[in-house]
């Protein structure tokens, strides 16, 4: 049997999938994988979307629109002594996750699937979007994406994995995102930071105090001399 | 209320600044009764520690009378006469609940420094810079203590501060010292500096068990304090090189532990010193190891290196060589406050250890700077320095 294109590109498409569903479930660094790839784009294929992974990355799709090189990406991952039920009930509550990322003003959920953000930008300026999650395994796995019309183009995962021992669960966070062009390109540059993994660390550095501690440490408020 | 602030390198000043106030469920505030400076606070006031900036509250050694308690908190009431340990741990961390409390992974809010200078975060110290968490320290006549329902110990209110004062640091800090060492029967510890820590981890290392404990100063009142307080056979290495000293004074094999109560800023003699001062004036290096040079040649073969002195950052020079070959084990940490509270107030309770011999001064809190002066200067046999708030 000869294959046509077609079967070639599905055939090709079904081990990508394969290889990115292990790539995020095992323990290499995501970004390595990733490459020049789209992350919105392996989200969709692995949930078992291929047309929508087509649409994100053939000619004229979100991808393109955007210019998939200006995106940044982030991978950052954090042990917490918590079993990764708890994490993830808490996080899967996505009107929590305010309480620990700082430049979050509220989430509100809207049905199972969608949900509205609302961030801080500088000079007490917001930026909204509407997120979809892609596809979810109960204390496992979330990912989402924003959909069309958002002020930041985002997708992302978060995958909470049992450490070895009795070291608590390993949460990693993958992240895309896309700053658009035009007069709030300057203020979303401020407002994920220079460095963004470390702005997505200080997050999961939140999240794990938060969650084990019961608090999250601060200093702001204290006295000072001059 | 008035708190001592850091102005700069050599400067600090008692300031008016607000009272601290509750900022977090577990937190609780203390009226500082006692706060010691420490040697480490020297390294601060010298401009040593990178991260500390103008104003900041400083101090570490603490103890007082619980004013008030956030809504977290339902094991102290108001009224508790405490001692804090100077590390501030979570309690619920992997490393808090093994009892490695100054390695918290939660008590830092500026855990990004460390990480990028350290590759991983530690627990934040009172007044200790923004690296270690930028908290308000607590020579000041108030401060906020974190996480207070796993940070504190109760003590009496018969015995006086300074029998209780240094269970906040420097009797644990030589303490873990010494349990580092590993001490087995007939072990001499040689240890360097006579300071509170140094004397501390002394009587400590008889506790568990040495033959013998060799001191290593150059000021003859500390050698002094070694000799009478912590039966130590004492060497001035001002006057013979401590090396030599130590390979006579062990039969050639050299000390089977050797422990730095120095750390940073140690002065070395002739050359090597002149070499680490300059380096570190020009900001080359940020440590002055001398004392860790010294102890991986002095040290027995196959023996154990305990450090104790504070380092922060970069250190030249070092004859790796030795420790490698030598087979030596090399041992480290800031001290784990709240593993060793509990047992360090027994101790003190059943008259088994009496700290306040190291006091030498008692100065009120206004008199800070001039505290700071004689104590880096070692003027006036400056030992230790209580402030009274």
């Amino acid at each position: 049997m000869t294959l046509t294109p077609q079967d070639k590109q599905n055939q090709d498409e079904g081990n990508e999938t394969g290889r990115w569903a292990s790539l995020i479930g095992g323990g290499a660094m995501v970004l390595m994988g990733l490459r020049q790839r789209s992350l919105r784009g392996a989200l969709t294929a692995i949930a078992g979307g291929t047309l929508a992974y087509k649409a994100a990355t053939d000619k004229g799709g979100i991808g393109e629109a955007l210019g998939m090189d200006k995106t940044i990406k982030v991978e950052k991952t954090v042990t917490i002594n918590k079993p990764a039920d708890e994490l993830y009930r808490f996080w899967r509550k996505l009107d929590n996750l305010p309480h620990f990322m700082k430049h979050l003003k509220s989430v509100t959920v809207i049905d199972d699937k969608r949900s509205h953000w609302v961030a801080n930008a500088p000079m007490g300026a917001t930026v909204e979007w509407d997120a979809d999650i892609i596809e979810e395994r109960e204390n496992e796995f979330i990912s989402w994406a924003s959909v069309e019309g958002a002020d930041v183009d985002n997708s992302g995962f978060v995958r909470f994995k049992k450490a070895p021992g009795d070291r608590g669960t390993e949460v990693k966070v993958v992240m895309e995102y896309a700053p658009p062009g035009g007069a709030v390109t300057s203020a979303i540059a401020k407002l994920f930071g220079e460095e963004p993994e470390q702005q997505i660390g200080d997050e999961l550095r939140r999240f794990k105090m938060l969650m084990e501690a019961g608090e999250i440490a601060t200093t702001e408020g204290q006295p000072k001399g001059s | 209320m008035k708190a001592v602030c850091w102005q700069g390198a050599n400067k600090v000043q008692v300031d008016t600044v607000p009272d601290p106030k509750i900022l977090n469920p577990r937190d609780a505030i203390l009226k500082v009764t006692s706060t010691a400076i420490c040697g480490s606070d020297l390294h601060i006031y010298g401009g040593y520690i990178p991260t500390v900036q103008k104003g900041d509250i400083i101090g570490h050694e603490f103890m007082g009378e619980i004013v008030e308690v956030g809504s977290s908190v339902n094991n102290l009431k108001v009224g508790d006469r405490v001692v804090v340990p100077s590390t501030i741990g979570c309690g619920n961390c992997h490393y808090c609940q093994r009892d490695m409390w100054s390695l918290c992974d939660n008590s830092n809010p500026n855990g990004w420094m460390q990480e990028k200078l350290w590759g991983s975060i530690t627990s934040a110290i009172y007044g200790y810079s923004h690296l270690l968490g930028g908290y308000a320290g607590a020579q000041a006549e108030y401060v906020r203590v974190p996480f207070a329902d796993v940070g504190v110990v109760k003590v009496p209110k018969d015995i006086p501060d300074e029998k209780l004062l240094f269970i906040s640091d420097a009797i644990p800090t030589g303490y873990m010292g010494a349990e580092l060492c590993d001490i087995q029967p007939g072990d001499t510890v040689a240890v360097w500096g006579c300071g509170a820590v140094g004397i501390f981890a002394m009587i400590s290392a008889y506790m568990m068990g040495a033959e013998r404990v060799i001191a290593i100063d150059r000021f003859p009142e500390r050698l002094e304090m070694a000799r009478k307080y912590a039966k130590a056979d004492v060497i001035n290495y001002e006057e013979v090189s401590a090396g030599d000293a130590l390979k006579e004074m062990t039969g050639g094999r050299g000390p089977d532990c050797c422990l730095d109560a120095v750390g940073l800023e140690a002065h070395g003699v002739g050359f090597e010193d002149f070499y680490d001062q300059t380096k570190q004036k020009l900001k080359l290096e940020t440590d002055r190891p001398h004392v860790l040079r010294e102890m991986m040649v002095a040290c027995r073969k196959g023996g154990t290196l305990s450090v104790m002195g504070v380092y922060g950052g970069f250190v030249d020079k070092m004859p790796f060589g030795a420790l490698m070959n030598k087979g030596l084990t090399m041992r480290a940490g800031q001290m784990h406050g709240q593993k060793y509270m509990h047992k360090l107030l027994d101790l003190i309770l059943t008259e088994q250890l009496d700290p306040s011999f190291v006091v030498t001064h008692q100065l009120p809190l206004e008199q800070a700077p001039h505290a700071y002066k004689i104590f880096q200067q070692k003027e006036d046999n400056c030992v230790k320095v209580v402030l009274k708030p």
